[in-house]
C-alpha cells in the first residue's frame, strides 16, 4: 500500500499513522462544516459589530459559540493528524468541508442545486482524492 | 447585493493568516509527548490556537457583510499558500499530485460560487 520511501525528517513517518491522518481530517470536515453553518448564522446577528464587539460575540452568541467548540474539536484532531502527516495534504483536505455544506443547503435547506454546484461538488471530490491517493504512492 | 472590498479584504488576510497557523500547530505537535506540561507549556500550538482566532474573527467580520459566492473563493487560496509554507518550513515535497489536487479543489470551489451566485 504505502511504502515507506525517503524519510529525510527527523519525524519517523509511521505509514499507516500517515493514512490515519488523512482519514481523521476528511472526518473532520464534517465537524468544520456544522461549525462553518453555526457561525454563518452567528455572524448575521454582528453585521454592524465592530472588532471588540465580534470577540464578545463569540460568547454571547449561542451559534457563533458552538461553532467555535466545534472548531476547537477540530484542532484538537488535526494537531494529532498534523503530528503523522503532510501539512501539504492535510491542510487542502479540509476543503472536503464544502461538500457537506453545499449538500446540507441543499438538503436541510431547500436551496436550489444547479449544474454549477454538482460540477463543483464533483471536482472538489476529485481534488481530494488525488490529494489523498497521491499521498499514498509517490 | 454586492460585495464591499473590505470583506474580500478581510478574508483574503484571515485565509493568509489562518493557513499561516498550521505551521506552528504542525511545529508544535511534534513537541507534544506523555506529559501535560508538553501541551500547557507549547507555545507552537498557544501561536497557532491564536492565529486561528484572529482569521476566524476575520473571516466572521468578512463573512457577515458580502455574498458568499464571492468570499468563498478567496478562503480558497489559504491552500496555495500551505503548499509554499510546506514547502519552506516542513521541506515536503510539492509532487505533480499536490498539485492537481489542490488545483482541483480550487476549480470546484470556483465553480460552487457560480452556482450560488
Amino acid at each position: 500500500m504505502t511504502p515507506a520511501t525517503s524519510a529525510p525528517e527527523v519525524h519517523v513517518p509511521d505509514p499507516a499513522k500517515r493514512k490515519l491522518a488523512i482519514f481523521i481530517v476528511l472526518g473532520c470536515t464534517v465537524l468544520v462544516a456544522i461549525a462553518q453553518y453555526l457561525i454563518k448564522l452567528g455572524a448575521n446577528h454582528l453585521s454592524h459589530a465592530g472588532l471588540v464587539g465580534t470577540m464578545m460575540g463569540i460568547f454571547t452568541i449561542p451559534q457563533l459559540f458552538a461553532g467555535y467548540c466545534l472548531y476547537g474539536v477540530f484542532t484538537v484532531m488535526f494537531v494529532y493528524a498534523l503530528r503523522h502527516g503532510e501539512l501539504s495534504i492535510l491542510y487542502p483536505l479540509i476543503a472536503l468541508g464544502y461538500v457537506w455544506t453545499t449538500i446540507t443547503a441543499v438538503v436541510a435547506f431547500h436551496e436550489h442545486m444547479n449544474p454549477y454546484k454538482i460540477v463543483g461538488l464533483l471536482v472538489i471530490i476529485c481534488g481530494v482524492g488525488v490529494l489523498g491517493w497521491g499521498s499514498g504512492g509517490k | 447585493m454586492t460585495t464591499p472590498v473590505s470583506s474580500m479584504v478581510l478574508i483574503l488576510v484571515g485565509s493568509v493568516i489562518g493557513s499561516a497557523g498550521a505551521i506552528f500547530l504542525k511545529s508544535g505537535a511534534y513537541q507534544v509527548n506523555r506529559h501535560w506540561t508538553s501541551i500547557a507549556f507549547n507555545w507552537r500550538l498557544a501561536v497557532g490556537i491564536a492565529t486561528y482566532l484572529v482569521s476566524s474573527v476575520l473571516y466572521v467580520k468578512g463573512m457577515s457583510n458580502g455574498e458568499l459566492s464571492v468570499l468563498f473563493p478567496l478562503v480558497s487560496l489559504g491552500y496555495v499558500c500551505t503548499l509554499v509554507w510546506s514547502r519552506l518550513f516542513f521541506q515536503e515535497v510539492i509532487t505533480k499530485m499536490k498539485l492537481a489536487g489542490v488545483g482541483l479543489i480550487l476549480v470546484g470551489i470556483a465553480f460552487l460560487s457560480l452556482g450560488s451566485r
